[in-house]
């Protein structure tokens, strides 16, 4: 008798079939755990449906796990209760994003008209139902392109750099400075931005006066998206296999062509990805905006002067504003800025398909 | 065109370890070379160092002389993919480009070292892929992923990439170990069709293989786990399979040892 027999783990030709728990029987489990927890629920006054289900899926597990082993035995019915188990996880995951989807969705539709996205807050008053986000999606869209423009080349240089040239104690400062970036507070970024550029270059060009602009959100946002790009980037390439590059350098092909045809491509979709993070997260950033691009009322599509608003920061402010119509105003706009991401990384995601190869 | 090999005294190392031991030979322009030997005794290794390949890893480095029509390619005003170019290489397991098609893999090297013209493109590929025995399986479907191909249709797409680009050495690390038999003859007949103009070593565990299609043979072993590896014999390969000079020799090829 081999070891694995004597401990009753061996399948032997006699034991490869086992009788299995039939669906209906799951299911009447399943009906008969909901109903015997609304019965407890409702019967002692404890709580509402909320808690039926919760306690009916408790009832469920328990009396899955009985019937499997009584009638599967004790692997498979574990098996059962932890399948079980990852799959209420993922409802419960899911749950919340389902949940904010939907307020956006339902609040949002109220102001969803053309006059919303054809109208900036200018000359609105309190009592005024018009207005729209116009001036606000110029400046998410104008702050968040200058400052993925100024980014992605950094970023993946530099994460270039960390992965295929970066050795010793130069390269492993710079990935210290980059993690140590990852962690910055937007509003310290925003701070940075303000007190060095906004307060000490701008007035040199502009009579002494500080200039604040969508430019100056756009470099905030930038060293808030910069150490997310190289740090995606970096993994990304990493996961790129030795053997690929040396193929490259084995037909002759130069090290800095072999990473631009062969290591960014194969790695392209992953830094993709990567790069989409970082742009949503910027998009969503309400502090450094406010406090170097001083948001505004009017539509201003020169993002190097005056002040500029954004689309988080038209949430902030109409969310905060005493008028009856702000409310609606700051639920559509946060439809629009889901929407907007949401557009952008589809879109970069096709971009991305359309160099590779269908498998 | 084809050039002489020389190596003086070529030691290896990744890092501290030291993975082959003053290794010396000569390779003469248009023969093949088989290395033999025992797994971890350092035949790839020794192979990788005759293309500057084996620097690629951090920490590797390499001591002695390895000359190419008596230029030492380890010169610091050598440019590295000059002589990679010159001296192609199959690697021992396959690595086709995962974001290029067949075709575009076959012509990967020709492409981007600035080949553009189609025709030229087109012609290099069904040479090289009907040379690599691969034609006739892959012809209808150039433009599927390269990466979708078997095992040993892989590795035969690697070959004819490396041949595509026509370089004057060819390394061939175990390039047959997956391949079947039909295939496997048919890249010794490659090789032999090489051979009139290039130099080729070749890296393999079959000896059968080693006694057909080469000129001469070295054999590599190591004494005990953690020893460098040495070569232990050079010669022409009817010497070697019929009378070798060494014991340790006789037992590896008669099958007493490793
Ligand atoms: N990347 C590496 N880092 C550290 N040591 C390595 C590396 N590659 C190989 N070695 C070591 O170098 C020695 C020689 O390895 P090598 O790959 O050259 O052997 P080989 O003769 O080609 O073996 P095989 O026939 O199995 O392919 C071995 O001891 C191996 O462990
Ligand atoms: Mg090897």
């Amino acid at each position: 008798m081999s070891l694995l027999e004597r401990t009753g783990v061996a399948m032997t030709p006699g034991n490869i079939r086992t009788r299995k728990l039939s669906t209906a029987v799951v299911l009447g489990i399943a009906v008969a755990a909901v109903a015997l927890a609304a019965v407890v629920v409702f019967g002692l006054g404890i709580g509402n449906w909320v808690l039926v289900v919760a306690l009916g899926g408790v009832f469920y597990l328990a009396g899955v796990y009985v019937a499997a082993s009584r009638v599967e035995g004790r692997r498979a019915a574990r098996n059962r209760t932890w399948s079980a188990l990852i799959h209420s996880a993922c409802v419960l995951a899911i749950l919340p994003l389902a949940s904010v989807v939907w307020t956006l969705v339902s609040k949002g539709m109220e102001r969803l008209d053309g006059d919303f996205f054809g109208s900036s807050m200018n000359n609105i008053g309190a009592r005024d139902p018009e207005g729209g986000a116009y001036h606000a999606i110029v400046g998410t869209l104008e702050q968040v392109g200058i400052a993925t423009v100024i980014t992605v080349p950094l970023g993946v240089l530099g994460a270039i750099y960390l992965v295929e040239y970066g050795r010793g104690r130069f390269a492993a400062a710079i990935r210290f400075f980059v993690d140590v970036m990852t962690g910055i507070p937007s509003i310290v970024a925003g701070l940075f931005v303000l007190s060095f550029y906004v307060l000490i270059v701008t007035p040199w060009f502009n009579d002494g006066r500080p200039g604040f602009s969508g430019f100056a959100a756009a470099l905030a946002l930038s060293v808030l998206m910069l150490p997310t790009i190289v740090r995606s980037t970096e993994e990304m390439l990493r996961l790129v296999p030795g053997p690929l590059r040396e193929g490259a350098y084995a037909l002759g092909v130069p090290k800095w062509k072999t990473i631009l045809r062969i290591v960014l491509p194969t790695a392209l979709s992953g830094i993709v990805t990567g790069i989409m993070l970082a742009i949503a997260r910027a998009a969503g950033e309400t502090a450094p905006v406010l406090l170097v691009a001083g948001g505004g009322a009017a539509i201003n599509f020169n993002a190097f002067e005056n002040n500029q608003s954004s689309l988080a920061l038209f949430v902030y402010q109409q969310a905060g504003d005493a008028s009856r119509y702000a409310p609606a105003r700051a639920w559509t706009a946060a439809l629009t800025l889901v929407a907007l991401v949401l557009i952008l990384t589809i879109a970069a995601k096709l971009l991305a398909r359309r160099n590779q190869l269908t498998r | 065109m084809a050039k002489r090999i020389e190596a003086y005294n070529v030691s290896s190392y990744y890092g501290s370890f030291k993975a082959i031991d003053n290794i010396s030979m000569t390779v003469e322009p248009k023969t093949i070379t088989a290395l033999i030997g025992p797994s971890g005794c350092g035949k790839s290794t020794f192979l990788r160092s005759i293309n500057r390949m084996h620097e690629v890893l951090p920490g590797a480095r390499i001591e002695g002389r390895l000359t190419i029509d008596d230029q030492n390619i380890y010169d610091s005003d050598v440019d590295v993919t000059a002589v990679r170019r010159m001296i192609g290489m199959v690697f021992q397991r396959p690595n086709p480009f995962p974001t290029m098609s067949i075709y575009e893999n076959v012509v990967a090297g020709l492409r981007l070292n600035g080949v553009r013209k189609k025709s030229l493109l087109d012609e290099a590929c069904e040479k090289s892929l009907v040379a690599a025995n691969l034609w006739n399986e892959v012809k209808d479907r150039l433009d599927r992923p390269g990466a979708g191909l078997s095992g040993g249709q892989q590795q035969r797409l690697c070959i004819a990439r490396t041949i595509a680009v026509e370089p004057q050495v060819v390394l061939m690390d175990e390039p047959c170990s997956a391949l079947d038999p039909i295939s496997t003859l048919a890249i010794e007949d490659l090789m032999f069709k090489l051979k009139d103009r290039f130099t080729i070593i070749i890296v393999t565990h079959n000896m059968q293989q080693a006694a057909r299609v080469s000129d001469r043979t070295g054999f590599f072993s190591i004494d005990k786990t953690g020893d460098p590896g040495r070569l232990i014999e050079y010669d022409d390969t009817q010497k070697i399979f019929s009378n070798p000079s060494e014991k340790k020799t006789e037992d590896y090829i008669t099958g007493r040892f490793g």
